[in-house]
């Protein structure tokens, strides 16, 4: 098969460009895109990626295959690949240190402005702060993330306003803690998202919910935090 | 930079709100002079007699300054989109302050004349 390769090593190359390998997948397997990216390896020792469990769970190698962002290890072949071709580019949007490696700074500066921890001021009791089965189920679906920067990376208001923008993994994890009943600080994170970037720039068009590798839905995070702000203004 | 400095309330979710609520304004007022182009044979007279009465030029006024809002709300966001250094380089502050205030004298002429041809002479 065909593998078109985006490189770019900032100490030699004066502009990224695409780099041809022609492999031979061993028995016709459907292997996974991080496979391939060994086996290309092999030949060229040079190509960087991030990579790290190969199972999904942490969220080191999400790319851009064929167009469409992913995690690497967990993309087989037979999804992504066309007419024998895959082309395989760093996430889009963020700066490239070098090959398939961008820097995240951009993206974990959004991340730590909703400030992704629990704020209660309370006395903590003297085991732990419980929950209800009922309020812990409302965290479903937003725990989840890995925070591999697929969706964000995906999203064009992300693109243009990387400093202002909170993008969608940054405020579905805005929402985790929304919607945290042990959490007291709903009042003053609801205030530092009122702006017209933070979450308004979110249009809906849903790129973060069609690239997602885990199934999460950010979009709907956003639509309830938008529900949150409303209520508390009327 | 990109800033809030021009925009509509500086405060996305009550520009958030104007946009839905000017917009189901502008559908009514659509669907109203559609409804009304449709009833069959309009000529001046009818148009003239619609366009006479208070309610319609309320309603009228009211769907012009819900453009203008409308408008200067989607019209700032494409511009703090898409006019930035990435783009335009060193001088994308400039052309976008250039682009807002383009915007802004349009719509105010839009509103200023459609109120001089609602109620003028």
């Amino acid at each position: 098969m065909q593998v078109s390769l985006y490189r770019y090593n900032p100490e030699t190359d004066e502009a990224p460009y695409m780099q041809d390998f022609t492999l031979e997948v061993p028995g016709g397997r459907d292997i996974m895109v991080l496979k391939l990216l060994e086996l290309l390896k092999e030949q060229d020792e040079t190509i960087s990626y991030r990579r790290s469990c190969s199972e999904g769970v942490c969220g080191s190698d999400g790319l851009n295959m064929n167009g469409k962002n992913g995690l690497a290890c967990i993309t087989p072949l037979s999804e992504v690949v066309k007419k024998g071709k895959l082309s395989i580019k760093p996430l889009p949007g963020l700066p490239v240190i070098r090959d398939l490696v961008v820097d995240m700074d951009q993206f974990y500066t959004q991340y730590k402005k909703i400030q992704p921890y629990l704020i209660n001021n309370e006395p903590p009791p003297s085991k732990e702060r419980l929950q209800s089965p009922e309020d812990r189920a409302k965290l479903d679906g937003l725990y989840e993330c890995i925070l591999c920067a697929c969706c964000s990376t995906a999203c064009p208001s992300f693109w243009w306003n990387p400093d202002k923008f909170i993008g969608p993994a940054g405020l579905l994890q805005a929402y985790r803690f929304l919607a945290d009943s042990r959490d007291t600080a709903t009042e003053e994170r609801l205030a530092n998202l009122e702006d017209p970037f933070s979450v308004f720039r979110c249009r809906g068009i849903m790129n973060c919910v069609n690239v997602c590798p885990k199934g999460l839905n950010p979009t709907r995070a956003i639509g309830h935090i938008r529900n949150m702000l409303l209520q508390r203004a009327v | 930079m990109v800033t809030q400095v021009t925009s509509f309330s500086r405060n996305g979710l009550s520009d958030w709100v104007v946009q839905r609520v000017t917009a189901v304004i502008l559908a009514v007022y659509t669907l109203v002079v559609v409804g009304f182009l449709l009833l069959g044979d309009i000529g001046y007279t009818e148009w003239s007699t619609l366009f006479d009465q208070t309610w319609m030029q309320i309603f009228t006024l009211l769907a012009i300054l819900s453009t203008c809002a409308h408008a200067w709300i989607g019209m700032w966001t494409i511009g703090t989109d898409y006019i930035r250094e990435h783009y335009f380089g060193s001088g994308a502050d400039g052309i976008r302050f250039i682009y807002q205030i383009t915007c802004i004298i349009a719509l105010a002429i839009y509103l200023i004349w459609s109120i001089k041809i609602l109620w003028g002479n």
